[in-house]
This record gives structure tokens, sequence and C-alpha cells, in this order.
């Protein structure tokens, strides 16, 4: 099984040079320390900034440098700084290549619920909606089952959901999946000592199986 | 020039009135009008309808005047870290309408720029579609969403001059522009209020047409909601 920093490092594997990146917060947040340094990404801010920098030194911090967690971040050389108008834009007018963000359940024809659980407060959506409806490629980092053990890989959500038919990906502490355009969880890797038969069992969406399945390289 | 300038955020907000629908800026804690939010609180106003994208924390921003009771409804997009507010919305004290932050900011810019609505992806098949037209472009599913307009905006700016023109600083910009233009009446208020010619018109991110009033602030507290630092 992996471990949050292991779901990040696999999925910081997915990341091609010269993307432009919107990562969500928790474990999205992560995947930034994972991307080989060869390459050349951007990220992006949803709250109007492209080239996302590190966290700052204590000497450095600006209240006016924020990402979309509100933490204080750095800039970038070549980074752009715009309106939540036009942050939405770039995001909606499919300009961001690719979003990676977490989820308390996704379904096999890839609808995704992640913001909202019925008798808890309701926090909001943020940007969620706008990101999931219009990315051209999603990822979700997520625990394959919920502490009580039931399957977050479902036939159809039972949550309220954020997104339809728009995760192609998901990297879960148990195997890396593709949802195929027909529908169906496509196993691709498994994590460290975990059996294709966990998985079965801790999957309770179509699960597709083909040939062999690899232990995931991290 | 027009002189927009007025003497601080008390006059700036002297016809302020109960029941009033507001636009303030701002993203978390970042690029709020902390003089105006100041000067409500004390004016009192109630039955206040607030558009903003979060609803500050406990004890500062907008969470100020939750506390005392002023805010009647929130139009946001996520209004987490906030106990005040979840006690009120959970005894009904509080309406509350949640839209994602995309469409959030587009009804906005709409409600700015004289669109009265428009089709976004954002929440088809969800409940937010709940009640709206959708219709098909080119295959895909798309909501009808409307524009946003407000009696007063109220806006934050990094420098501004005295016809109005505003600039913001970093990620504080965020809701501020198309708040700006989409205010009956627009207030900003500046770190550093300078006279006209000043500033490079090549720079400007709001120009002044948008602008009614405009004031010197002071005693920016800018706080940090998730301060983190790296080694």
């Amino acid at each position: 099984m992996l471990d949050k920093t292991g779901i990040a490092k696999r999925i910081a594997k997915e990341v091609k040079d010269g993307m432009y990146i919107n990562l969500g917060i928790g474990i999205p947040t992560l995947v930034a320390n994972y991307i080989p340094s060869n390459l050349n990404v951007v990220l992006q801010s949803e709250n109007g900034l492209l080239g996302i920098g590190p966290f700052p030194k204590e000497s450095e911090v600006d209240p006016d440098l924020i990402n979309a967690g509100k933490q204080t971040i750095t800039m970038m050389p070549g980074s752009a700084l715009f309106s939540s108008a036009e942050s939405f834009a770039m995001i909606r007018g499919g300009h961001v290549d690719l979003t990676i963000l977490g989820a308390m359940e996704v379904s096999e024809t890839g609808d995704i619920a992640n913001w909202k659980v019925p008798g808890k407060m309701v926090k909001g959506m943020g940007g969620a909606m706008d990101l999931v409806a219009s990315a051209k490629h999603i990822i979700v980092a997520m625990q394959h089952c919920s502490k009580e053990g039931s399957s977050k890989l479902l036939k159809t959500c039972s949550l309220p959901i954020t997104g339809i038919k728009c995760v192609k990906k998901i990297v879960s502490d148990m195997a890396v999946l593709d949802i195929l355009p027909q529908g169906g969880f496509k196993l691709l890797e498994r994590a460290p000592g975990v059996s294709v038969e966990q998985i079965k069992n801790a999957t309770e969406g179509t699960l597709i199986i083909e040939g062999d399945i690899p232990e995931m390289h991290l | 020039m027009i002189n927009k300038v007025v003497n601080g955020p008390d006059e700036a907000l002297c016809d302020i009135f109960d029941n009033a629908t507001l636009m303030l800026g701002g993203f978390g804690l970042c690029g709020i009008p902390e003089n105006s939010i100041a000067a409500i609180l004390k004016k009192g106003t109630k039955g206040l309808t607030c558009i903003s994208n979060n609803a500050g924390v406990d004890d500062f921003g907008i969470g100020l005047l939750l506390k005392t009771r002023q805010v009647k409804k929130m139009i946001s997009s996520y209004v987490g870290e906030n106990a005040e507010f979840e006690r009120q919305l959970l005894s009904g004290e509080l309406e509350v309408e949640l839209i994602p932050q995309g469409t959030l900011a587009e009804r906005v810019r709409a409600g700015g720029a004289g669109i009265p609505a428009f089709f976004t992806p954002a929440g088809v098949g969800t409940e937010v579609a709940a009640g709206k037209e959708v219709r098909e472009f080119d295959g895909k599913q798309y909501l009808l969403e409307s524009w946003l307009r407000a009696d007063f905006s109220i806006v934050k700016a990094w420098k501004g001059d005295t016809a109005g023109n505003l600039i913001y600083k970093g990620t504080a910009r965020n809701f501020n522009p198309m708040m700006a233009a989409a205010g009956k009446i627009t207030i900003a208020e500046v770190e550093e209020l300078v006279p006209v010619g000043e500033l490079d018109p090549n720079n400007i991110h709001t120009p002044g047409i948008y602008v009614q009033r405009i004031f010197q602030g002071k005693n920016y507290e800018k706080r940090i909601e998730q301060r983190t630092v790296s080694k």
C-alpha cells in the first residue's frame, strides 16, 4: 500500500515536459515535490498565478502571494499574474494540460464526487467543478477504500457529484487504473505488496484485468 | 481628470444601506478591503447580501460582519475555516448560495461587461444544474448562468491614482477587477494613493471609469491564513 507521499510520487511520473498543470489541495500539492527537475512544467494556481515557485523562506513571506490552499508561495522567473476570471478562462478554455485532484468517490464512468458529504458542513466546491468540467486530462489521487473498508471506486457515486464522465486516471494507495471511454476501471499497476485479488476485493465498480499486472515503480 | 478621492472609508461608505447587495474582493484573506469592512462593522448596516469568493475567518475579513449578524446572505464558492459561519448556517440565520469559483468569477465579469447570461460546462450533471437550462454545443453540455451585479462593489488595490485607476499586487488581484466593474457604486481602497500621471497607463489593471470613490487605506494587517515556509 502506498502512503500519501507514495501516491504523489507515482502521479509525478505522469507529468510530461511542457505541461501546464493545476494541482488540487492535499496529496496533489505534494506532487510538485516529485516532478523531475529536468522537466519544464508550469503550475497554475486558480487564484491567479502561472508559475508557482517553492514555499518562501521566512524573510520572503509575502501576504499578497498565496496559492489556492491559501499557503504563502513564491513565483518563478517567467511567472504571470492575472484575475480569477482570466484564471478560469484558461481552465475552461482547455489551456491547462493536466489537472490533479483528490476525490471521495469515483464511478466507473468517470464521475467524481469530492465536495460534499450529506449531513456534514458544506464548505463549497471552490474551483473543483470548473476544473473537472474542462480539463483535458484529469488524474485523481485517492484512497481506494474508506476507513471502514468500503470501496470508493464504484459503479455509481453515492455522494453528490462534482462532475460527470471526466476522470481518466486514478492513482490510489493500492493501484493505478484508467477509466475506459466505454466505462470500467482498467487495472494497470499494483502498489508494492498489493495483490490483484486485494484490488478486486476493494473495487466495487467493474474492474478490467488483462494479462499480468505489474507492480508500480516509484 | 475626474477626482474620485474621498477622505476615508466612512465617507466612502456613507450611503450604504440596509439590505444592500455588496461585492467584496479577495481570495481568502488576500486582497480583501480591510478598511471598508471595518467601516461597515462600525456603521452597523444590516441585512447585507455579500458576494465574495470566501467568507473570511472567525475574527477577520467578512467573518467580522458575520459575528455582528450584519450579513443576511453569502454568495461564495468556498466558505470553510469559519466556525461562526457554520453555526449561523446550521441554525438557519444565514442564507448561503454556493457557486463554482469560475462561474462566480464569470458571472461577476458578465455583470460588469453587460452580458446577462452565458453558458459554462461547470456543474453540468450536478446539483448546481438544478432548474437551469442545459444546452448542447459541439456535442458537449453547458449550463446557462446569469450575471451578478451589486449596489456597491468594494475592492482593494495596491496602488491607485486620484482618477480611480488601479494596480493590484501578486495574487491579491483575484476577484477585485471584475467586481470593480460590476458595482453601481465602486469603492476602491488602496495602499498607496498617488496623483494622476504617476501610474504607467500600460500597467493599469482597472481603468478609473469603473471606480466612483477611492481612498488611501491605512494600517493594513494582511493576515496570512496558512503561513508556509521552506527551510
